[in-house]
């Protein structure tokens, strides 16, 4: 293959992957309408920050055409996979024990329980 | 410094001076010895001012084992983000999720973590809260509507924990994992 011929297979990788990354937000963003409450929304918009991310990470990495950049972009999408998690408890952590909790769009709650007898030790103190 | 903190030997640091110096090095973009040997210094001096409690290593790592691992959540990543926008187009607004206690096998705090990240990764799932002193993760999943769904997340994050136990975790915890396999395959035959 030739260099040029090379230089259209990686401009259609990118394309593709970029394409992707971007429906990824699209699928976020159609959660974010659709979705009834803060926790079940949170899922759909922690969504492209892990995948989305990583598929936009590597089409950029491909089109800048250089080596040097993809420690940059790895360490990048590192940084993100580690606080995208814990901004998504802390949020959800608070929601939960505040209005944001909605019993009646959850078939299962283990926690409430736990949280209100914390709750009650507290006011005992 | 306080007299409680517990003194840090520079072996176990050793880890995260490397990967402070790794990321200065990245940052730059330059590997030369004079970024190094300055990175090392900072990282030196961050770890002094800004002391955290350090993160207990198991000693063990299985390198295959976590590549495999990385590939498995890649793809159920791609796979669950795929549900959770069918979800979203299909049930919307009649969506029912449960909070979900699970309880861990493992003590060790990495592990712990290491769960709660990956179950956080992959859509569907996130951590409400955590119960440090019994090792336990409340988990909001998405889309559960009966007791079976629910019972699937809890082995589903039960499985995600026995595959990080034997990537990183101490001999001690892998032998009870294995002891635990071995009595739940000896249930299955009898």
């Amino acid at each position: 293959m030739t260099a040029e011929n090379w230089d259209s297979v990686v401009d259609v990788a990118s394309g593709i992957l970029l394409a992707a990354g971007a429906l990824l937000s699209l699928g976020a963003a159609i959660g974010m309408v659709r979705f009834p409450d803060l926790m079940s929304r949170m899922h759909a918009a922690s969504k492209p920050q892990v995948l989305g991310m990583f598929l936009v990470l590597v089409a950029l990495g491909l089109q800048l055409r250089t080596w040097v950049v993809w420690p940059v972009l790895l360490l990048a999408w590192l940084f993100q996979l580690l606080t995208v998690p814990i901004s998504a408890h802390m949020i959800s952590r608070a929601g939960y024990r505040t209005k944001h909790r909605h019993p009646e769009l959850l078939s299962e709650d283990e926690l409430a329980a736990v949280v209100a007898k914390a709750g009650e030790k507290k006011t005992a103190e | 410094m306080s007299p409680h903190r517990r003194k840090i030997r520079l072996l176990q640091e050793i880890p995260l001076l490397i990967w402070l110096v790794l990321v200065w090095a990245v940052l730059w973009q330059d590997f030369s010895p004079g970024t190094l040997l300055f990175g090392a210094l900072l990282a030196l001096a961050v770890t002094r001012v800004f002391y955290l409690p350090p993160v207990q290593l198991s000693g063990r790592f299985n390198v295959p084992r976590a590549a495999l691992f990385t590939l498995e959540v890649l793809s159920r990543t791609a796979w669950a983000s795929l549900q959770v926008t069918w979800v979203a187009l299909v049930q919307g607004p009649k969506v029912r999720n449960a909070v979900l206690r699970v309880p861990l096998r493992s003590h060790s705090d990495l592990i712990l973590t290491a769960v709660g990240h990956v179950s956080s990764w992959i859509p569907g799932s996130m951590v409400v809260d955590v119960d440090r002193s019994t090792s336990t993760l409340y988990l909001h999943a998405l889309n559960v509507h009966t007791p079976q769904d629910a019972a699937k997340v809890r082995a589903d994050v039960r499985r995600i924990e026995a595959k990080l136990i034997l990537i990183m975790g101490s001999k001690a915890e892998v032998l009870r994992l294995k002891a635990e396999k071995a009595e739940q395959a000896g249930k299955v035959q009898a």
